[in-house]
């Protein structure tokens, strides 16, 4: 019990950087997917192959190899462009490969919030002499946002835990000072399962704000 | 990239595709059976089921699969009942605990699953059985859980997906299956996009082919115009 409290501070500053991870990564999945869907929509031909293309691929790898492609394949790049070796900072290799991961199931649920929102929105809007581009961002984007709070929220809580996974490449993060703690004090059992509490505190304290938000995003629907 | 690295990795990285293999389907496996008994325990009318199933999986779905892996493979090994225990051999082994870890993890997942589709079945169907006079065990074998299962098979392939991805945290126990090989390599070689893309492209034919695979079920056994939409993603 003593040897939890020594390592607190140490566990909750990896929670903090956790937090940046997965708030990261998301905002950055989040931004690509809405670029995502309306290429898929209103975009040239290959621009949809494209998209479908990169939802698909990154959808069927494991995450993982993701992050260890972007880990190890930026240090190769970066240290063919400097001469020497360079090192990818591990906090923005994990933030890149869970983003490019989150980017491509955000299509999807976006995807999907899309077709909920009625054609009679468009063709108001368009009606109304609003741009294709002013009309997604003003008048659709808003709406189908508001649909896909809980496949948002879901895919929250999955970055939340995917970016234990980060802890492999050396980040510093809640997991990987869990596996330190574990290390030095030879109690693994103890750190882990604080840490797998830690956890489960943050993707609690998440679904209850998931579920109000979408209460919210759902009045006078 | 030089495509003789290509060459190259492509024998390298298939070494680990039988660990690879048989990790995802013992755990798909292992997970399916152990998804069953929770399923029902979260629909069963009794509170003592109810509970623990339902703590059970809230637990396990808010939590990385990483912790969960290492409590299994590094925390059980702390407590010395464990170490003393019949069980020791198998918990010792690296390979066990990956897919014991990968099962209990995909079990939670599916168990919300099959208890989402029996809550879908029409209470006049229990109501049937009763009048035609079939006993509560066949009621649950032949009526039931059939259309559960045929239900819920593009589920149950998507399951097989997510537990093929699950199976590279392997790689993090030690065990040498595609990611683990692949990670290796890299650090020999230093040419991380071949052996990585090699290595995706891989995972991506295996997972084509239990696509495929299960397509095929879904064409003989799948209930058509139940289709159900793809599950809320998962990890």
């Amino acid at each position: 019990m003593s040897a939890i409290l020594t390592y607190l501070p140490h566990l909750l500053q990896g929670l903090l950087v956790t937090l940046q991870v997965a708030a990261g990564s998301f905002v950055i999945g989040l931004l690509i997917a809405i670029v995502a869907v309306f290429g898929w929509n209103f975009g040239p031909r290959p621009l949809r192959w494209f998209i479908s293309g990169y939802v698909t691929v990154v959808r069927g790898l494991p995450e993982l190899l993701i992050i260890f492609l972007v880990f190890y394949g930026g240090t190769v790049l970066l240290s063919g462009a400097f001469g020497t070796y360079v090192e990818v900072n591990a906090l923005t290799a994990g933030i890149c490969a869970l983003s490019v991961v989150a980017g491509a199931y955000l299509t999807e649920i976006l995807r999907g919030a899309l077709l909920t929102v009625p054609q009679g929105q468009w063709e108001a809007a368009t009606s109304l002499g609003l741009s294709r581009m002013t009309a997604f961002r003003d008048v659709v984007l808003p709406q189908m946002l508001a649909y896909a709070v809980p496949g948002l929220g879901n895919q929250w809580l999955v970055i939340l835990k995917e970016s234990a996974l980060v802890s492999i490449i050396g980040l510093e993060e809640l997991m990987r000072k869990g596996v330190v703690a574990a290390g030095a004090t030879h109690s693994p059992m103890t750190f882990y399962l604080t840490v797998g509490a830690l956890y489960v505190a943050i993707t609690g304290v998440s679904t209850l704000i998931i579920g109000a938000a979408d209460r919210r995003a759902a009045r006078g629907r | 990239m030089s495509p003789d690295i290509f060459i190259k990795a492509t024998p390298i990285v298939l070494q680990g595709l039988q660990l690879t293999l048989i990790i995802t389907i013992c755990s798909f496996v292992l997970g399916q059976i152990l998804a069953l008994p929770l399923g029902l325990a979260r629909q069963a009318n009794s509170p003592l089921l109810r509970w623990p199933a339902a703590i059970y999986t809230f637990l396990i779905r808010g939590s990385p699969l990483l912790v969960q892996l290492f409590i299994i493979y590094y925390g059980l090994g702390q407590i010395p009942a464990v170490r003393n225990s019949i069980l020791w051999p198998i918990l010792r082994e690296p390979l066990y605990c990956g897919i014991i870890a990968i099962a209990l993890n995909s079990a939670a997942y599916m168990a919300e699953v099959v208890a989402g589709a029996l809550r879908r079945v029409p209470k006049g169907q229990t109501e049937a059985c009763i009048s035609l006079g079939i006993s509560r065990r066949h009621r649950f074998t032949d009526v039931l859980l059939p259309q559960v299962y045929r239900e819920q098979l593009p589920n149950i392939g998507n399951e097989i997906i997510l537990v093929l991805k699950s199976s590279s945290l392997a790689s993090a126990i030690t065990i040498m299956e595609i990611t683990g090989v692949a990670r290796a390599f890299t650090a020999r070689t230093f040419a991380p996009f071949e052996v990585f893309i090699t290595a995706g492209i891989l995972y991506l034919a295996i997972g084509f082919a239990f696509t495929f695979l299960f397509r095929l079920l879904e064409r003989r056994y799948g209930i058509t115009g139940t289709r159900t939409p793809a599950p809320e993603a998962s990890a």
